[in-house]
């Protein structure tokens, strides 16, 4: 005897499992969202502690476009999800940096601040650097059947200086790369619009204000979730999808199944596994990030002008898994208060810090030397961060120091689930999200739609091609 | 129904699927593409709101029937009357 039968069952509670739910569940599917963790999110999630709430995974949501600017990302979300703009409560960022060695490129949500930067700062690459513009503005990044090329080889057409190169290459990557030193065209030119072209913004009360949003949409649309409900195997027979078995051991059925959890991780769960295909395609890429809250706002110590800053101190931009535990010769810094809140503020100073990490070396630290690992690398990487602000004293910070947290490479495996703590999941995509089962597809970051509106997208393209428009043909 | 309560219908359709636009001034004879920022993922939903909210089909071979309200009300009257 089957437990129950659905429509559609949705592996995963993240972004873009939410927003699949969402259609699907608003045209008149049955559909269950199974989540191992009680709290949704996935990779963009937050947790208490201490009386605390922090943010994981979530610096600022991409994409930000002002009220009134139709036609991008955010805009296609919100209608497609029925969300009132309002609803996220969005305030843009004041002004983000790239921050190399001798040359800093400021941007904000006015893509003409960064343009009017390159062209100042990079005279002679002033043609090059348009004309690059003009190909991200009109290439088709969202085509679900584009040839992989290679970002490096495209932007190397237009962009000589090294300098210039790493600079523009360094956000992007930080943001979304699941590949070593390159990545795909169509995912350069996704992060380049998200970031450059449109802009960052954020909650007040940061990313759980947009999953509280999803949730209540997926819940009056009539969706069903399991919280503390992984699936744990996919029982392919004869081609399909046709049992899932759950963590508890139970087992459902569903008519398809869309698998937001990683593409090594979906392959993995097939009973039988498809081991050699997973094996092949697991990312490497992941990170550390270090978080302080401090007495007062970042503006006490003059860090109130930038938002996120992307820093690196080499010659070459190296984006790559770490050699040791952690990479710090270059980060990504954020301050969660240097958003224009209009009024509103933050309770406390807030000062994150990531860099890129190393899987194996983490997860082989027996206990003690992973605490003592976390503190080393914790004072580590905010002095190399601290590099590329203005200087504040270390007892000056000492002693406005509230408390601080850090999430390891074995912190994302835990909870996300993602093979060797890959934060970007799988460097080749599935764009189509076709798997070898033909009732079992992909959503999420092994789709390929970066960052939270992109993983909302791709949740919402998923259900639409695969079984929305199926059944009006 | 009418072909102005026919399209009222597809009006008030769009209007919950694309809040940001102005519908005050849609021209009936006009292209919708041609004044509103209607994108194929918009029109995919116009079919899918009117077979939920009203049991109506428009197969794919007929979505051009949708271009403008002028055609839309022409094509989707006889569907609605039908099924009175």
């Amino acid at each position: 005897m089957k437990d129950s039968h659905y429509d559609v069952a949705i592996i995963g509670a993240g972004m873009s499992g939410l927003a699949a739910g969402i259609r699907l569940a608003h045209f008149g599917r049955k559909v269950c969202i199974f989540e191992r963790h009680n709290a949704p999110g996935g990779l963009n999630s937050f947790y208490s502690l201490a009386g605390r709430k922090f943010d994981v995974g979530l610096h600022a949501m991409t994409n930000y476009v002002p009220p009134g600017v139709k036609g991008t990302p955010l805009g296609k979300l919100l209608r497609q999800l029925r969300i009132d703009r309002e609803e996220f409560a969005l305030c843009p960022q004041k002004r983000s940096r790239i921050a190399f060695p001798g040359c800093d490129l400021k941007f904000t949500n006015d893509f003409a601040v960064l343009d009017a930067e390159v062209v100042a700062k990079f005279p002679a690459q002033a043609d090059g650097w348009r004309a690059l513009v003009q190909l991200v503005r009109t290439y088709d990044d969202v085509s679900l059947d584009a040839r992989a090329v290679s970002a490096r080889e495209i932007v190397a057409r237009h962009l000589t200086d090294p300098l210039l190169t790493d600079m523009i290459f360094c956000p992007v990557m930080y943001y979304g790369s699941a590949q070593e030193r390159d990545m795909e065209f169509g995912q350069f030119v996704i992060m380049f619009k998200a970031l450059f072209l449109e802009g960052f913004a954020r909650p007040l009360d940061g990313v759980r204000v947009i999953i509280r949003v999803l949730l209540e949409k997926f819940r009056q649309a009539g969706g069903e979730r399991r919280m503390k409900c992984g699936v744990a195997k996919i029982i392919e027979q004869q081609g399909r999808a046709a049992v899932l078995q759950l963590d508890d051991g139970s087992e459902i059925t569903a008519d398809h199944v869309i698998s937001s959890i990683g593409y090594p991780e979906t392959m993995t769960m097939c009973q039988p596994a498809h081991r050699a295909e997973a094996d092949a395609n697991t990312g490497v890429l992941s990170f550390v990030e270090t978080i302080s809250a401090y007495r007062q706002p970042p503006a006490a110590w003059g860090w109130d002008d930038d938002t996120i800053i992307f820093f690196n101190d080499s010659e070459r931009f190296d984006y790559s898994r770490a050699q040791e535990l952690v990479d710090p010769r270059s980060g990504v810094i954020c301050f969660p208060n240097n958003f224009e809140y209009a009024g509103a503020q933050l309770p406390e100073g807030l000062f994150r810090v990531t860099c890129l990490a190393n899987y194996g070396k983490w997860a082989g630290l027996p206990e003690p030397e992973y605490q003592a690992a976390k503190a080393h690398w914790l004072g580590a990487m905010q002095r190399s961060a601290r590099r590329f602000l203005p200087p504040v004293g270390d007892a000056v910070l000492a002693e406005n120091l509230l408390t601080t947290d850090m999430f390891t490479p074995r912190t994302v495996r835990k909870f996300t689930g993602h093979l060797n703590g890959a934060i970007y999941g799988a460097p080749r995509k599935v764009r189509d999200g076709r798997t070898h089962l033909s009732n079992l597809y992909l959503c999420g970051t092994d789709q390929g739609f970066l960052g939270i509106i992109g993983a909302m997208l791709s949740g919402i393209s998923m259900a639409n091609y695969h079984i929305l428009q199926k059944s009006t043909s | 129904m009418t072909k102005d309560e026919c399209r009222k219908l597809v009006i008030d359709i769009i209007s919950d699927i694309a809040p940001d636009e102005d519908l005050s001034a849609v021209k009936p004879e006009v292209r919708l593409r041609d004044q509103l920022q209607l994108d194929s993922m918009d029109f995919l939903d116009i079919v899918m709101e009117l077979r939920k909210r009203h049991g109506i089909e428009v197969p794919e071979a007929d979505y051009t029937q949708l271009a403008s309200l002028d055609s839309c009300a022409e094509y989707l009257t006889p569907k609605f009357q039908a099924k009175a």
